[in-house]
């Protein structure tokens, strides 16, 4: 065919070319078309015809910018950028910055074209290389060709100069130890006239203060009276119709100016006091009903609030933005709140009287200017405002967006838990929330809300009573409805389950309640609609079972029919329902002699446990000794029989009560998947670590055993790393290995009985979860003045990690000052070691300090761990010194 | 600074696009999506700022054409509305009321008025007749050397008559 009438050969013009991709119709025919000319520019290539070379460059371009791949002519830019004439370096630099990027390797070979353009004659080409440069330098050029970049500073063109400035930045954020060498030549250009050196020379001081203190010392001392005398003339200066935006000089200008004095302000009170006046000037002076006038004003606030405190600036400034607040046009009030949000930590009390404003805001219809104001409004809350502000946020959840609904409840929540002034008010606060945007609150929230209820045992009728109310009034939940919230109804479930019996009878009414009427059946009414709502997921309904159980033995008159709700569960596809359904019914039917003891009310749970669990710390085992005194509100006083039988019931599980990590508060409410067996008896057995502990040594004492330390020790360790899964051990086990002995042993011989109490499904195998082995503790050093313990244990879900608690005991005579322990591990293991709990160690073993670290072993299981120790102390200000090789440690850790 | 400038016409085909901080090719195309589709999709009336991965997309529309440049957190929002619209007077004084057909094909002249404004991601020159003045020169330069390309071929003719 003839080349001139084919559109797709390698002899088409640009125009034509796009014109023809232009015309097609569907996105296959462009794709079509694309592939026929990359063929032919391809072919082209191979020809290696230097005429032609230009024009594919071009066409490659164009193809690259509509997203198809042109790697191939990434070579032919560099042969465009090695031929000497101007059109094709200026296409081929141009292909170069947009068909490649920094870390291309290919970019390498073009460091030394680079250098010889930099080195033309003809100034605009080493215009072209300095641009190319400026925008896709890497590091490694940035230092071969510093010095070409430097000379061209002084450069007789302006346009050189200027552009060799902004290279400038480049090469000394890629390199900055480059920095110091244009500090001189950049000071230099900041007396030039022309603009353009001007603004770019500004620039290049500003970033060399920022990568480097000395640079920032030199320009604040050599240059700050300069600058303002430079932003004082252009401020006065008259009209001048090349540089003028809207009436304003330079708007670009001034802006860099004063971006540039805020960095020699800050911190620096001398070089703040002399910008003062022209800062005052410019915020004055400057008629602010355009887009630059604006820029210059926000410019100029910004440096205002940064620079060292002008009381009447910073007035002037909260002015104008002020004035910015109540501007129509969104982008103003945009930064408005985007600048307010900064002045808040130099002048709250100004921020806040622009607080209606702000909440207006929160309420725009813009994303970007809500999401703007609801962090200001996030920081501007205190105590003394968070009420009506947040009853602000919360009435308006009900109209706001979806999307937006997540971002607002996670802020209310945060503002709530951080500021409220009493219980009762956090309490309505977070029905509110739950009520309005129930499904967008983490899990974390709801569970906090059940932990501050519980703890507050004034409010718990209070609470129950509102939780009802609103459920009642919302229609939370009706068999036909949609609008379900799900968090609400875990919190509601899990009260009335607990307190059903102060919700009838109207327990601790508080003055401002209005008294209500519930009987017994509705109580039950709720929870029954609750199971049957088929949006509501498993855990929602298995915390409905367990609060039905609950009230089996609250309402008694109740008990038949809780028990024909519950058992209809027992066929649920749902293994953890129809478990719970099968061992309740049995509970109800069997057992009424201990029912009342299982579902005992549930111990307050610790606030401060659960918020270092939310924060992901690991809950101290140190804390609890072995039998220790921990008295519960309302678990201890029991008949010692029952407590046996409690305890074999639970026995199975003893290794591994199955908590994992941090879903504590889940186990509380029963919602685990545990084994069948503790289910049952969690409501009493479960409650927390303290808990389980406490009965486990109090059963010890009723049942004493006999048996030599020792021994008992390694049965319990073997039953213990006999029933090893997958999941590794978690923290209660820590505690766990901390029990005394005896208890553990009654556990393993309280087996056949809880076979007797579960008779119901006896069939289902007894299961053991989730426990990992759990490692006796080892002396790991041991002096005439010290001794040093470990703890062990595995981190879940980890293996290779060993968690190690060093405990210190000084056993002579004199207090030990300044203690630090270091440890060494050769290289297959990894050491971190986390602050000690002191330095000071007490005389006589009065105390201890304890370390915790982690070992990862990347060998786990062929090689054991091993350490070397090196402690030092201070005795009376003597320096002691003690070493030691750690080799006693359990293997397979 | 300024990170990237990207043209979009309204039905998201790419005009232009910049690049002063190093991105691959792959991420490119990315942000491209990402961006095109969250400018688009906003309302006539809403501010021109929107927040994106830690930076500051600001955009502004000009007939078919979102002109949209990505900079620091900290960098002046409304300065950058003011550079985007220096950059389309410029276009406009170039090619006379300008429109998006002389940007798709003239785009590489697109491409070089913009890096006689912009360089390393900063502020190169604030004056619009000194930018044409530049591109005007090196017009000239191209001219010159095709004028001199078309001589020498008519040299050779002439010699090898």
């Amino acid at each position: 065919m003839d080349p001139i009438l084919n559109p797709f050969s390698s002899g088409t013009r640009l125009r034509d070319m796009i014109r023809a991709i232009r015309a097609c119709k569907t996105a296959a025919e462009e794709r079509a078309a694309i592939r026929k000319e990359c063929a032919a520019i391809r072919a082209s290539i191979n020809e290696n015809d230097p005429d032609y070379r230009h024009r594919n460059l071009a066409k490659l371009m164009f193809i690259h910018m509509l997203g198809y791949p042109t790697h191939f002519g990434q070579m032919e830019c560099l042969k465009c950028i090695a031929s000497p004439g101007f059109p094709e370096k200026r296409i081929g630099y141009l292909g170069l910055m947009l068909l490649l990027d920094e870390r291309q390797e290919v970019l390498m070979l073009v460091t030394n074209s680079l250098k010889q353009d930099l080195n033309h004659t003809n100034q605009y080409i080493v215009g072209l290389a300095l641009c190319a440069l400026g925008n896709i330098c890497s590091a490694e050029m940035a230092r071969d060709l510093a010095p070409e970049v430097e000379r061209l500073l002084q450069f007789r063109d302006p346009n050189i100069r200027k552009k060799a400035a902004l290279c400038s930045i480049r090469i000394i954020k890629k390199v900055p130890d480059l920095a110091e060498n244009f500090v001189k030549p950049a000071t230099a250009l900041l007396k030039e006239k022309h603009h353009g050196v001007l603004i770019t020379a500004v620039q290049l001081c500003a970033d060399l203060c920022k990568v480097s203190r000395e640079a920032l010392e030199h320009i604040r001392k050599k240059c700050t009276e300069g600058l303002v005398r430079t932003l004082k003339d252009l401020a006065n200066s008259s009209y001048s119709p090349e540089y003028d935006v809207s009436g304003i000089t330079d708007p670009f200008l001034h802006i860099r100016l004063l971006k540039l004095l805020r960095l020699l302000g800050e911190g620096d009170a001398d070089a703040s006091d002399s910008m003062n006046d022209i800062l005052a000037q410019v915020g004055t002076k400057t008629e602010s009903n355009k887009v630059a006038a604006n820029a210059i004003l926000y410019e100029c606030v910004q440096t205002i609030m940064s620079i060292e405190g002008n009381g009447g600036l910073r007035v002037l400034a909260i002015g104008i933005l002020g004035k910015f607040l109540s501007n129509r046009d969104n982008n103003i009030r945009y930064v408005a709140l985007n600048m307010l949000m900064k002045a808040v930590t130099a002048d709250p009390q100004a921020v806040l009287r622009y607080r209606a404003t702000i909440l207006e805001c929160v309420k725009d219809a813009d994303a970007s200017i809500r999401k703007r104001a609801l962090e200001l409004v996030y920081v501007l809350v205190n105590e003394s405002n968070v009420k009506p502000l947040t009853t602000e946020l919360v009435s308006y959840l009900e109209t706001c967006d979806q999307d937006f609904k997540g971002d607002l409840t996670a802020k209310i929540c945060a503002i709530v838990s951080k500021f409220s002034p009493e219980k009762i008010w956090y309490i309505d606060q977070m029905i509110k929330v739950l009520l309005e945007a129930g499904n967008f609150v983490k899990d974390e929230v709801w569970r906090a809300l059940i932990v501050v209820i519980s703890n507050a045992s004034e409010l718990h009728g209070y609470a129950v009573r509102a939780l009802y109310k609103a459920f009642q009034n919302h229609n939370v939940i009706t068999l036909t409805s949609i609008f379900y919230q799900e968090a609400f109804t875990r919190v509601a479930i899990w009260c009335i389950g607990e307190y059903g019996d102060l919700l009838i009878n109207n327990v601790g009414m508080l003055d401002l309640e209005d008294r209500i009427t519930v009987t017994e059946s509705d109580a039950v009414d709720l929870i029954e609609i609750t199971i049957q709502c088929h949006a509501l997921d498993f855990t929602t309904k298995a915390m409905a079972l367990v609060a039905l159980l609950k009230l089996s033995s609250r309402f008694p008159s109740c008990s038949e029919r809780i028990r024909e709700i519950i058992v209809k569960y027992k066929g649920n596809f749902v293994l953890e329902l129809q478990q719970r359904s099968i061992e309740f019914n049995s509970i109800i039917a069997r057992h009424q002699n201990i029912r009342s003891m299982l579902v005992e009310r549930m111990p307050v749970l610790d606030e401060a446990t659960f918020i270092g669990r939310q924060a992901g710390s690991l809950p101290d085992a140190g804390s609890i000794s072995a039998g220790s005194s921990v008295s519960l509100p309302n678990g201890v006083a029991k008949p010692a029989d029952s407590l046996v039988d409690l305890l074999d019931l639970n026995s199975n599980d003893a290794p591994a009560p199955s908590s994992s990590g941090g879903d504590f508060l889940q186990d509380l409410l029963g919602v685990d998947l545990s084994p069948a067996a503790q289910s049952g008896a969690n409501q009493t057995s479960k409650s927390g670590t303290d808990a389980l502990l406490d009965l486990l040594s109090v059963g010890s004492v009723s049942r004493p055993v006999e048996s030599p330390s020792a021994q008992s020790n390694s049965s319990a360790i073997d039953i213990l790393s006999a029933s090893k899964s997958e999941k590794a051990s978690v923290s209660p086990l820590d505690d766990l290995s901390s029990l005394s002995l005896s208890s553990r042993t009654t556990s393993i011989t309280g087996a056949a009985p809880m076979m007797d109490l579960l008779d119901g499904f006896a069939s289902t195998p007894p299961k053991s979860e989730n426990n990992g082995t759990v490692y006796p503790s080892i002396t790991a050093f041991e002096s005439s003045s010290l001794q040093l313990t470990f703890n062990f244990s595995k981190q879940p879900g980890n293996s290779q990690t060993t968690n190690i608690q060093a405990t210190f005991i000084n056993l002579s005579s004199d207090e030990y000052t300044d203690f630090i322990f270091q440890a060494a591990v050769p290289k297959f293991l990894q050491l971190q070691l986390d602050p000690a709990s002191g330095s000071t160690l007490p005389a006589n073993g009065n105390g201890s300090i304890t370390q915790n670290f982690r070992v990862t072993n990347s060998q786990n299981g062929k090689k054991s761990l091993v350490m070397r120790i090196r402690i030092t102390y201070k005795i009376n200000g003597k320096e002691k010194l003690e070493e030691g090789q750690i080799s006693n440690f359990p293997r397979d850790l | 600074m300024i990170h990237f400038v990207l043209l979009i016409s309204r039905q998201g085909k790419v005009r232009l696009t910049k690049w002063y901080s190093p991105y691959s090719q792959k991420e490119r195309s990315k942000v491209i999506r990402e961006l095109s589709s969250e400018i688009l999709s906003r309302g006539p009336k809403l501010c021109n700022f929107v927040e994106w991965r830690g930076f500051k997309v600001v955009y502004k529309r000009y007939a078919s054409l979102y002109f949209c440049i990505c900079n620091d957190q900290d960098d002046n929002e409304l300065e950058t509305l003011s550079i985007i619209h220096h950059y389309v007077e410029t276009l406009d004084r170039y090619f006379g009321s300008v429109c998006e057909l002389d940007l798709i094909f003239n785009f590489h002249k697109a491409y070089f008025i913009l890096d006689e404004i912009l360089l390393a991601g900063e502020m190169q020159e604030t004056s619009k007749r000194t930018t044409l003045r530049l591109i005007a020169a090196q017009e000239e330069l191209l001219e010159a050397a095709k004028e001199e390309a078309s001589s020498l071929s008519s040299i050779i003719a002439q010699a090898t008559k």
